[in-house]
C-alpha cells in the first residue's frame, strides 16, 4: 500500500471526498444525498489517509477522538428536535428559517442540523471502528 | 426535625375528615399521557383518609423514635431519607385513584422496603430477608398489575373513583374468578397471607423503626387496604367470602400459635401481626356492615397497638441488650415509662374496655353472632386467635417488666424521651378514643366502612357493659382463654415448638430451595446456550432465519408462483451477470482476501442495479456500504490474523452452504410472495404529496429519514454510536491479550495516544472468543446498514 503515489495523492483524494461528503450531505433534502451517505463517504475518507499514512497520522489530523464525533453527533440530533420545544411544537417538529442574503436563498431548517448530526454519528462510529481495527495491537 | 413532614401531613389531613365525612370525597387529578385519557389521580374518601392519617399519624413517631434508636449511626440520614421515601409511597398507594399509579407506588413500597430491610446491608441475613420479601411482593405486584389491566378492559375505567360510580362489579364477568386471584394473589404476598406469611418473621432483620412502620401501619397492611378498596369491584361473591375467610382464618391461627412458640419480643410481635393481618382479611372476606366496622376499627387499633409494641421491643433491646423473653425480668423500675406504655399498649392488644381493641373486638364478634355453622366455626376461630393475641400481649407485657432482675448484657436504664414518647402518645390515643365514641363513628367510621362496602354505613359502637348481652361473655371467654395460655406459656411453647419442628421443614426452606433451583436452572441455561463459539451461534441464528423466512411462506400460501422473466435490456442484463459472477467468485476464492473483494464486487454490481432500477440513493448508500465493508472485513482479517484460506472441513462447509442456500431461497420466496400482492402505494402517495408541501424537501428518501421519521433515525443513529463504542471496547480487551504468538512490537504511545487513555479493562481470560464475535460485529452492521435504507427508499 505504501507506494509514492499513492501516498502523495491520497491526503488530496481524502480532501475532495470530504468537501464531497459535505456537499452531499447538504444537499440531500432535495438531490439524492444526505448525511447518512455523506457519512458513510467521510468514513471511507478517514480510511483512505489512515492506509495511505499512518493510524496515527489520521489520527492527529481529526484532533478529537472519532467516537467523540458520533456522540456530538447524536446530541446535535436530539437538540435539534428539542429546538422545536422552545416553540411549542412535538419534539422533531422541523423548523424553517428562510434567509435572503443578497442574491441568493438560503434555507435553515431544524432537519438540516439533524442531518448533520446523522453525518457526525456515521462518520464518528465508523470512524472509530476503522481506525480501532488498523491499530492492531496498539492502545488507542 | 425530619418528624415535621408527616406530621404536616397529618394535620393536612386531619383538616379533611369534616369534608369527607359529610360525603364529599376530594378529587386531585394531573394530566398524565393525555392522549391515552391517563390521569395521575389521587382521591380521598373514608377508607383513604383512615389509612392516609394512620400511615401519617405513625410515621411522625416513628421518625423521632428514629432520629433517637441509631443516633450516631454513619448512614443515619440514609435510613431517614429511606424512611421518608418509604412514607411517601405508602401515601401515594392508599390516595392513588388510577389503578396504574396504585401500581406503581405499590412496586415503589416494595422497593424502599426493600432498601429499609436490607439497611444493615452487611448481614448476610438482612440480605436474604429483604430480597425474600422483595421477591415475594413483587410477585404479587406483577398480578396486581395484570389484574389492573383486566379490570380495566372489562370495566372501562383506570380510575377507581370512576369505577365505582359507574357501579361497576366483576361478579358475573366469565374471568372474575381469574381476575379475584389477581388482585387476591397482589394482597396476600403484601399482607403475609398463609402460605406467603413467612417473609415477614424474616423482614424482622430490620433495625426496629423499620419494623413497627412496615408491620403495623403500612406496608403489610398495603394487602387489607387493596381488599378492602376492591370490594364494591370485587367483593360479596361466595368466592371472595370462602378464599378470605379461610386463607383470613388459616393465617390468624398460624400467626397466633407461631407467636406463642418465639421467646424474642420482636419475633413474637412480628407472628402476631401475621395473626392480625389474618384476622383483618377475615373481617373483609366477611363483608357485613357491622365486620367492615369491626375491621376499621382494628385497624386503626392494631396500628396504634402494634407500633408502640414494636418500639418498646426496640426500646428494651437498645437499653438491655437482649430481646430474650427467658432472659428479661423486673424492668419495671428500671424503666418506668416504657412500662407505662407498654400497659396501656397492651390492653389495648387484649381488648380491655375502654381501648379501641375493645371495641373491634365486640363488633368482631357481633358481625358473627348468630349465624349458620359457618358463622359459628368463625366466631370460635376468632375467639382462639383473640385469646392466643391476648397471651401474647400479656407476656410481653409482664415477662420483661415483673419478677426478679434479669441478667442483661447492658445495664437497663430508661430510654431517652424521643423513644419513649412514641409508644406512649400511641398507647394513650388507644385508649382515649374509646371516650370519644360518637365523634369516632360519625367521622372515621362511618366515611370509612361506607366507602369499603360502597353504600353508606352508619357506625355506633356500644360502650355500655351490659351483662345479658352474650357478646360480653364471648369476650369474657375470650380474656379468660388467653390468661391460661399465658399461664401456661412454658409448656405451651415447648409442646408448639416440638410441632413445628416435626415436618422437617418449613415454608421459609422451601424458598431457599425454590430460589437455589432458580438460580441453577438460570446458569444451566445460559452455560447451555451462551457457550462462547462464535460458530454455533451463527449457525443457530441463520438456521432460525432460514425457518421464519420459510415456513409461514409455506404455511399459509404455499409455494408462490414463479414470475415470467422481464425481458432485460443488454446493460441491465450485463450488471446481472457481473452480480452473478462475483457470488460465483466467492464460493471458489482460493484465498479469503479473493472472497471478500469477489463479495464486494457483487455489491457493486446490485449497486448498479438499484440505479438503473430509478433508487439513486439506495444506490449510492449501497455503494458506499460495499467499499467500508471490504474494507472493514479485510482489517478484520489481518486483525485476527486468520489463516489466508478457507480451513473448513468438507462437512463443515456442507452444513453451512446449506444453511446460506436456505435462507437464499427463504428470502427469494418471500419477496416473491410479498412482490405477488398488488402493490399499495397509500405511503407513497402520501410522502409525494407531503414531502415538498410539508418538510420543504424534494428528496423523499432523506425528508423520511430527517423528517416524517426522525425520532427512528435518532434510535438509529444512538445505536451506531453504541455499537462502535461496543466495537472499540472489544478491541482494546483484545489488545491487553494478544492471540498472537508472536506479539506485534509496541510502539511506544504517543502524544495522541496518550490523549485518549484505554480504559482500564481487566484482563480477560476469555478475551478469544469475545474479540471474535467483536470482530464480526461490524460487518454485520454495515451489511444490516444497506437494505435499511433501502427499506426506506423503496
Amino acid at each position: 500500500m505504501n507506494t509514492l503515489i499513492f501516498r502523495t495523492i491520497a491526503p488530496l483524494i481524502v480532501a475532495v471526498m470530504v468537501v464531497f461528503s459535505i456537499f452531499i450531505t447538504l444537499r440531500g433534502h432535495n438531490e439524492p444525498g444526505g448525511g447518512f451517505i455523506g457519512g458513510l463517504i467521510a468514513a471511507a475518507a478517514l480510511a483512505i489517509l489512515s492506509i495511505a499514512t499512518s493510524v496515527q497520522q489520521a489520527r492527529r489530523s481529526l484532533h478529537i477522538h472519532p467516537l467523540v464525533f458520533a456522540g456530538f453527533g447524536v446530541f446535535m440530533a436530539g437538540v435539534s428536535g428539542m429546538v422545536s420545544m422552545a416553540a411549542h411544537a412535538p419534539f422533531l417538529t422541523g423548523l424553517w428559517l428562510e434567509l435572503e442574503l443578497g442574491e441568493a436563498h438560503v434555507a435553515l431548517s431544524t432537519p438540516l442540523f439533524f442531518d448533520l448530526g446523522v453525518y457526525l454519528a456515521v462518520f464518528g462510529a465508523l470512524g472509530a471502528v476503522i481506525l480501532g481495527l488498523e491499530t492492531d495491537g496498539e492502545i488507542d | 426535625m425530619l418528624a415535621l413532614v408527616p406530621a404536616t401531613i397529618f394535620v393536612y389531613l386531619l383538616g379533611l375528615i369534616g369534608v369527607v365525612a359529610d360525603g364529599e370525597p376530594v378529587r386531585i387529578a394531573f394530566a398524565w399521557i393525555p392522549s391515552l385519557g391517563l390521569d395521575l389521580s389521587f382521591f380521598i374518601d373514608g377508607l383513604a383518609l383512615t389509612f392516609a392519617l394512620t400511615i401519617s399519624g405513625v410515621g411522625t413517631f416513628i421518625l423521632i423514635y428514629a432520629g433517637s434508636y441509631l443516633k450516631g449511626h454513619p448512614h443515619l440520614g440514609r435510613f431517614l431519607a429511606y424512611l421518608l421515601a418509604f412514607m411517601g409511597a405508602m401515601l401515594g398507594l392508599v390516595l392513588a385513584d388510577n389503578m396504574l399509579a396504585l401500581f406503581g407506588f405499590w412496586e415503589l413500597t416494595s422497593i424502599t422496603s426493600f432498601l429499609l430491610i436490607s439497611f444493615d446491608h452487611r448481614r448476610q441475613a438482612a440480605r436474604r430477608a429483604a430480597i425474600q420479601a422483595l421477591v415475594i411482593t413483587n410477585l404479587g405486584g406483577l398480578a396486581l398489575l395484570l389484574g389492573a389491566i383486566a379490570t380495566q378492559r372489562l370495566l372501562g375505567h383506570w380510575d377507581l373513583s370512576a369505577i365505582r360510580a359507574a357501579g361497576g362489579t366483576l361478579g358475573e364477568s366469565s374471568v372474575y374468578l381469574l381476575v379475584l386471584w389477581l388482585f387476591l394473589a397482589a394482597a396476600f404476598s403484601k399482607s403475609a397471607q398463609f402460605p406467603l406469611h413467612f417473609w415477614l418473621p424474616n423482614a424482622m432483620e430490620a433495625p426496629t423503626p423499620v419494623s413497627a412502620f412496615l408491620h403495623s401501619a403500612t406496608m403489610v397492611q398495603a394487602g387489607v387496604y387493596l381488599l378492602a378498596r376492591m370490594t364494591p369491584i370485587l367483593g360479596e361473591t361466595p368466592a371472595w367470602t370462602g378464599i378470605l375467610c379461610t386463607v383470613g382464618g388459616v393465617t390468624l391461627l398460624w400467626g397466633a400459635f407461631a407467636a406463642l412458640r418465639q421467646t424474642d419480643i420482636k419475633l413474637m410481635l412480628a407472628q402476631t401481626t401475621i395473626a392480625s393481618l389474618g384476622l383483618l382479611v377475615f373481617l373483609i372476606g366477611i363483608g357485613s356492615e357491622t365486620a367492615l366496622i369491626a375491621m376499621v376499627v382494628y385497624f386503626i387499633a392494631h396500628a396504634a397497638y402494634k407500633a408502640a409494641l414494636f418500639m418498646i421491643a426496640g426500646i428494651i433491646d437498645h437499653e438491655t441488650g437482649t430481646r430474650d423473653l427467658t432472659a428479661l425480668g423486673g424492668l419495671r423500675d428500671k424503666l418506668p415509662l416504657t412500662f407505662i406504655a407498654t400497659i396501656l399498649a397492651a390492653i389495648s392488644m387484649i381488648g380491655l374496655p375502654p381501648t379501641l381493641g375493645y371495641f373491634s373486638k365486640e363488633e368482631m364478634y357481633l358481625a358473627l353472632f348468630g349465624g349458620q355453622w359457618q358463622g359459628i366455626l368463625g366466631l370460635a376461630v376468632l375467639i382462639l386467635g383473640n385469646a392466643l393475641l391476648a397471651a401474647a400481649a400479656l407476656i410481653i407485657a409482664i415477662r420483661p417488666f415483673m419478677g426478679r432482675l434479669g441478667v442483661t448484657p447492658k445495664t437497663p436504664h430508661e430510654a431517652p424521651l424521643a423513644m419513649v414518647v412514641g409508644p406512649l402518645a400511641l398507647g394513650v390515643g388507644a385508649v382515649l378514643f374509646g371516650f370519644f365514641t360518637p365523634w369516632f363513628d360519625e367521622m372515621v367510621l362511618s366515611p370509612t366502612s361506607s366507602a369499603i362496602a360502597g353504600m353508606a354505613i352508619a357506625a355506633h359502637l356500644h360502650t355500655g357493659i351490659d351483662p345479658l348481652n352474650p357478646i360480653l361473655w364471648l369476650s369474657l371467654l375470650t380474656w379468660a382463654l388467653g390468661g391460661l395460655a399465658y399461664w401456661k406459656w412454658d409448656q405451651l411453647r415447648t409442646g408448639l415448638r416440638r410441632a413445628a419442628a416435626a415436618p422437617g421443614l418449613s415454608f421459609d426452606h422451601g424458598f431457599d430451595v425454590f430460589m437455589f433451583g432458580l438460580i441453577r436452572m438460570a446458569g444451566a441455561l445460559t452455560r447451555l446456550w451462551h457457550h462462547g463459539r462464535l460458530e454455533l451461534y451463527m449457525l443457530v441464528i441463520f438456521v432460525l432465519l432460514a425457518l421464519a423466512l420459510i415456513l409461514p411462506v409455506l404455511g399459509l400460501s404455499g409455494l408462490p408462483a414463479w414470475p415470467e422473466l422481464p425481458a432485460l435490456h443488454f446493460h441491465e442484463a450485463v450488471v446481472v451477470v457481473l452480480a452473478l459472477a462475483g457470488l460465483v467468485s466467492v464460493l471458489f476464492a482460493r484465498t479469503r482476501l479473493f472472497a471478500i473483494l469477489a463479495l464486494g464486487a457483487q455489491g457493486l454490481a446490485v449497486a448498479l442495479i438499484f440505479m438503473l432500477f430509478g433508487a439513486p440513493d439506495l444506490s449510492f448508500t449501497q455503494l458506499m456500504v460495499e467499499i467500508l465493508s471490504v474494507v472493514i472485513l479485510a482489517l478484520v482479517m489481518t486483525r485476527l490474523n486468520l489463516d489466508v484460506r478457507d480451513s473448513r472441513s468438507l462437512e463443515e462447509a456442507i452444513r453451512d452452504g446449506a444453511v446460506a442456500l436456505l435462507c437464499g431461497v427463504g428470502f427469494v420466496m418471500v419477496l416473491l410472495v410479498v412482490l405477488g400482492q398488488p402493490f399499495n402505494g397509500r405511503l407513497s402517495e402520501f410522502f409525494t404529496r407531503y414531502s415538498t408541501e410539508i418538510a420543504h424537501g424534494r428528496n423523499i428518501v432523506n425528508v423520511i429519514l430527517v423528517d416524517f421519521r426522525g425520532l427512528d433515525t435518532l434510535g438509529e443513529m444512538s445505536v451506531i454510536m453504541v455499537a462502535g463504542i461496543a466495537i472499540l471496547a472489544l478491541l482494546r480487551s483484545q489488545v491487553r491479550k494478544p492471540l498472537d504468538p508472536t506479539p506485534v512490537r509496541r510502539r511506544s504511545p504517543r502524544k495522541s495516544a496518550a490523549k485518549s487513555v484505554a480504559g482500564d479493562v481487566a484482563p480477560k481470560a476469555k478475551a478469544a472468543p469475545k474479540a471474535r464475535a467483536g470482530a464480526q460485529t461490524p460487518r454485520r452492521r454495515t451489511r444490516k446498514a444497506g437494505p435499511e435504507t433501502g427499506g426506506a427508499g423503496a
